[in-house]
């Protein structure tokens, strides 16, 4: 009875582990407040599904919700690798609503802006220990990379052995400095790009089907 | 009952049941927080039995009491997760807008055991900085110098 209880959970891991295979793997995309993770979700999303994933804002925190877009399929040198992409909100270790206020927002906006911000850094932090495969992480190339938040979040993606594709978002600004966010991260590969223009998407791509695949 | 102690580490170590920032009622004189600021230093010795969330608590409970807290060995990756989401659920308008938190990993060879090197275990001991995000703004930082600048309430 023992053997043959252990005989099919070995048959069933054997297929379970075949299958998952064959699911799409979940990317999430972090990063800090306005770095372009929509920006570049809709980028991905429009390019090989023709659809959108969410709203784009220069206003922090316009991303309040994790949102996943299925079954994305990447063609990439002859091959298709299929993803979901998750796009989380910006994360931070604070939220003040009185910095909505200088976005001509009215108090009680302001106030509910920043609850559900809040909720959704915490959202984006249980998904990134629990429910993703991998991680795409975008920064601002305009800004200094040595920040708490990426040197922890980096940390945290690298100590549950995620790979991790590093994107040096808005190089179409002419202070971008990828240079910069390279030598803050050594240890990961850098990819530059304009998620608004659509520069160097052909390298996200190939680099997305090489970390991903 | 023992009777209030000071709160940088060592022999002065409060008791278990009185973290950092549980000032009884009344004391608010006493631990300076009317003219000055108050700095919790924690040992790493003294964060060692405690799980995750009460690492968690400990921390946070200070600093929703405007204090700074000092961790000798700060937290490991995924304590600095639970971190950062347990302070996005507590807070609130007005009134806890946060945390500011500063750290630098120490070298990763001084304080490698041989097995620890061999197994590819990186050390997790590293100073870290914690304070209210209203009353801490970090002015530099370098791999090895953390300035701050601590307001008053």
């Amino acid at each position: 009875m023992g053997l043959l209880t252990n005989l099919r959970d070995s048959i069933s891991r054997v297929t379970d582990g075949l299958f998952a295979a064959d699911d799409p793997k979940r990317i999430g995309i972090y990063g800090p407040p306005n770095a372009g993770k929509t920006t570049l979700a809709n980028r991905i999303a429009r390019d090989w599904t023709g659809d959108a994933v969410g709203p784009e804002s220069h206003i922090p925190h316009e991303t309040r919700r994790a949102r996943r877009k299925e079954n994305v399929e990447i063609e990439r040198n002859g091959r298709t690798v299929t993803i979901d992409i998750v796009d989380t909100p910006g994360v931070t270790t604070k939220v003040d609503y009185k910095e909505f206020l200088d976005h001509d927002m009215e108090k009680e906006d302001a106030v509910r802006r920043s609850r559900e911000a809040t909720e959704g850094v915490a959202e984006a932090m249980h998904w990134l220990r629990e429910d993703v495969d991998g991680v795409i992480y975008v920064l601002d190339a305009t800004n200094d990379p040595f920040t708490q938040v990426n040197t922890m979040l980096i940390g945290i993606i690298e100590s549950q052995d995620l790979p991790a594709l590093i994107l040096a978002n808005k190089t179409d600004l002419p202070e971008a400095d990828v240079q910069q966010i390279a030598n803050a991260f050594p240890q990961h590969e850098t990819i530059p790009l304009s998620a608004l223009e659509g520069d160097n998407m052909d390298e996200v791509y190939t680099k997305i089907a090489e970390y991903f695949g | 009952m023992p009777g209030p102690t000071p709160n940088v580490d060592g022999d002065d170590t409060p008791p278990r049941d009185s973290p950092p920032g549980d000032t009884p009622p009344g004391d608010a004189a006493d631990d300076g927080s009317d003219d000055g600021v108050r700095i919790d230093m924690i040992s790493g010795a003294r964060m060692e039995g405690l799980t995750s969330m009460e690492k968690i608590r400990l921390i946070l409970d200070g600093v929703r009491d405007g204090n700074i807290v000092i961790l000798e060995e700060g937290l490991s990756p995924d304590e600095e997760s639970k971190l950062i989401e347990v302070t996005m659920t507590e807070i609130s308008p007005d009134d806890f807008t946060g945390i500011e938190i500063e750290t630098y990993p120490k070298a990763e060879t001084s304080d490698q055991s041989f097995l620890d090197k061999l197994m590819g275990r990186k050390s997790a001991q590293k100073l870290t900085v914690i304070g209210p995000a209203n009353r801490i703004e970090t002015l530099h930082k370098d791999e090895n110098l953390i300035s701050t600048l601590v307001s008053r309430k």
